[in-house]
């Protein structure tokens, strides 16, 4: 099946006063259609970058395009202008942040800041069919209850320092849903929430997104949230993405080192004491990154090769991508 | 039995809020209200709860950082609350806390080897080789080479600032460490190696830890005893096993069944609790829990505050649910009306 999203080798660099940060390493990345694919890894991997670079929404400069290209319905993203992205931004691709409060306006109202995002892409469209305000209110309200907010009629006068951060986060939601996307992206969508709410967060995201059959780029630090929710997930390190499977693969039988070690040191309930074992070192610099594989300073199965050469992504199983020289070639021939 | 290095009973801490100046009503943010646990010496109790539930607040009135509104904290007997500022200076050296955010915590105008040695200068006036050796025995402790001494916070990764405060708390040889989330700004493939050393510290240094988080899989992993915080009051209180393998408050085991497990199988039986959680202003009458429990026994939630109700494995429950088995199980040990319980000693 032909992808919705298909990010080949793109590479982005900042430029930076101690130096250039080369902050994606060449990603490969595709999202097929009513896919759900997690995007997971630490702090500074790069993956809001890749989020932001998908939407053009980086500032350039410092960002600094090097190379590769981002195919949306077979088009290159990174080509467009800006007055065409803004015609795909909320309405074909939509996005869903971290922090639900910084991306509502304190000084409005949810009706007015709904009803205006509601009226604005409908206007832009073709058709110069113009919604009033009243029928883009009604719509409103409706996409209110559809994130199962109580008493939408009424709650949707409040602003938003009336509202909880799950509340907020709903509202953020239905706006990324209000012209029913291809591709929902969402930014850490539960991390500023508790855990009780976040269940309750999750569990929206999962069945609007089932009802809509849109394809949705979570991307979490987490990988407990992603395994929730996606059916694919993407482990990325220092820049570059070292492995691409199904959920039940990465946690079953993990082939890179990192994911491996990922796994070890997350917490969980059935794991007794010592048992998480935590990987040697820290994230690398990303102006001076290592040579070769970025993880060859802390992998502890690291190899003379991996000093000098990056390795690039092999399908060692079906449906199984890993970056890493001890999957030289593939493991089962193909036919 | 030894008596609990740390004891805190019934400790509350009430925020007044000013509504308006002509208003005579004062109404309250009750960040704690009626806390009691104890922890014995080496060992380490966890305090658990979400956002907004008052374990920070009980961290600071445990160090008079801020008063507490009512109660009695004792560390080693003394009574903390009714102590003198200068008592309260002489008992700081023996609890330390150490902060969320190692960002914040540390000075970024003043190096690594300011930083540590400030409570040596203040508090045992070390100076010179003598001070210097010695914070480089505590750098040594903590895991950071003596190259590090010299350089500012900011030339330091998440994991190094940590373990710069952890050097900063232990440089009086304490005896009780709070720690406030010390792993939540960190990264997971950091996160374990933290806990593991802090967990060899403990042991190689005889500490007592009271552990503060709110990720359950962090407190499972390090403490002995574990409390469940909701709106400032702690509503199940036990063995961290035992409370987590065998939840008996309801929010408890939403808590427990809401954390996103990293696996394939996803299990079903999600327990998802409705509404968010009630501001520490108006507190729900009776239960506290009540707006969002799903096993609800009827008006006497919403009416009475629940006991709390004693188990002959030690823990404890404030739950209406547990009126008769508490009671009938054990005559012995149930039915302690809001009695603080000697966490373990049976």
């Amino acid at each position: 099946m032909k992808p919705v999203l298909e990010i080949t080798d793109l590479k982005i660099e900042f430029d930076t006063f101690e130096g250039t940060s080369h902050v994606l390493d060449g990603i490969h990345l595709s999202l097929g259609k009513k896919d759900t694919l997690g995007l997971v890894g630490e702090t500074g991997c790069g993956k809001s970058i890749t989020a932001k670079a998908i939407l053009r929404l980086l500032p350039v400069p410092p960002a600094r395009l090097v190379s590769g290209e981002i195919l949306f319905g077979g088009e290159d993203l990174l080509k467009k202008s800006d007055e065409e992205m803004k015609e795909i931004r909320g309405r074909q691709i939509a996005m869903v942040f971290q922090d639900p409060m910084t991306f509502l306006n304190p000084v409005f109202s949810i009706e007015e800041q709904l009803v205006d995002v509601i009226s604005a892409h409908s206007n832009r469209n073709g058709s110069r069919k113009e919604i009033d305000r009243k029928e883009a209110k009604k719509k409103a309200v409706a996409l209110l209850g559809e994130v199962k907010i109580p008493q939408p009629d009424v709650r949707i006068k409040s602003y938003p320092h009336e509202f909880s951060g799950g509340m907020r986060q709903r509202v953020l939601i239905a706006m990324a849903l209000s012209r029913s996307p291809q591709v929902l992206i969402a930014d850490e969508p539960t991390t500023a929430l508790d855990v009780t709410i976040q269940a309750q967060i999750l569990k929206l995201l999962h069945e609007l997104v089932e009802r809509h059959g849109n394809s949705v780029l979570l991307i979490s630090h987490d990988l407990g949230v992603v395994a929730k929710v996606c059916r694919r997930i993407a482990v990325m390190y220092a820049g570059s993405i070292v492995e691409n499977c199904s959920t039940e693969a990465l946690f079953n039988e993990p082939f890179h080192p990192y994911t491996q070690g990922l796994l070890n040191s997350i917490l969980t309930f059935s794991k007794r004491k010592d048992a998480a074992q935590g990987i040697q070192g820290g994230i690398p610099d990303l102006i001076h990154p290592p040579s070769g594989c970025r993880f060859h300073p802390r992998c502890s199965r690291a190899m003379k090769i991996c000093e000098i050469e990056k390795p690039s992504p092999v399908e060692a199983e079906k449906n199984h991508v890993v970056s890493c020289h001890l999957y030289p070639v593939r493991k089962v021939k193909s036919f | 039995m030894m008596d609990p290095l740390l004891h805190v009973k019934n400790l509350k801490k009430y925020f007044p809020l000013r509504k308006g100046f002509l208003e005579k009503e004062k109404t309250y943010v009750r960040a704690v209200d009626d806390v009691s646990f104890s922890i014995r010496r080496g060992n380490s109790f966890g305090l658990v709860g979400e956002s907004g539930s008052g374990k920070t607040t009980v961290a600071r009135a445990i160090l008079r950082l801020i008063e507490p509104t009512e109660g009695e904290v004792r560390f080693e007997g003394m009574d903390i609350c009714r102590s003198s500022e200068s008592e309260i200076n002489e008992m700081r050296r023996e609890m330390q806390i150490i902060f969320q955010d190692p960002h914040s915590s540390l000075n970024p105008r003043k190096t690594v080897f300011k930083i540590v040695s400030e409570p040596l200068i203040i508090h045992e006036g070390l100076r010179g080789k003598k001070l210097r050796r010695r914070v480089e025995e505590l750098l040594e402790t903590v895991g950071l080479k003596s190259e590090h001494m010299f350089r500012y916070p900011h030339e330091l990764s998440g994991g190094q600032k940590q373990r710069v405060g952890i050097a900063r708390a232990l440089s009086l040889n304490p005896k009780l460490l709070i720690l406030d989330e010390p792993t939540s700004a960190l990264d997971v493939s950091v996160q374990a190696q933290m806990l593991n050393f802090l967990e060899s510290l403990q042991r190689e240094l005889d500490l007592t830890y009271l552990f503060i988080s709110h990720n359950l899989a962090v407190i499972r992993y390090t403490c002995d005893t574990v409390g469940v915080m909701y709106l400032g009051k702690i509503i199940e209180m036990g063995e961290a096993e035992k409370v987590f393998s065998m939840p008996r408050h309801p929010y408890t085991k939403a808590l427990v069944s809401a954390v996103p497990i990293p696996q394939a199988e996803q299990p079903e039986t999600a327990i998802l609790l409705e509404g968010d959680i009630p501001s520490a202003t108006h507190i729900p009458s009776g239960c506290r829990f009540h707006t969002r429990c799903f096993e609800k026994i009827g008006a006497v939630c919403e009416e009475r505050e629940p006991e709390t109700y004693c188990f002959p494995d030690g823990s404890q429950v404030n739950c209406h649910l547990f009126k008769s088995t508490a009671l009938d199980d054990e005559a012995g040990h149930g039915g302690g009306s809001g009695k603080p319980l000697e966490t373990k000693d049976r």
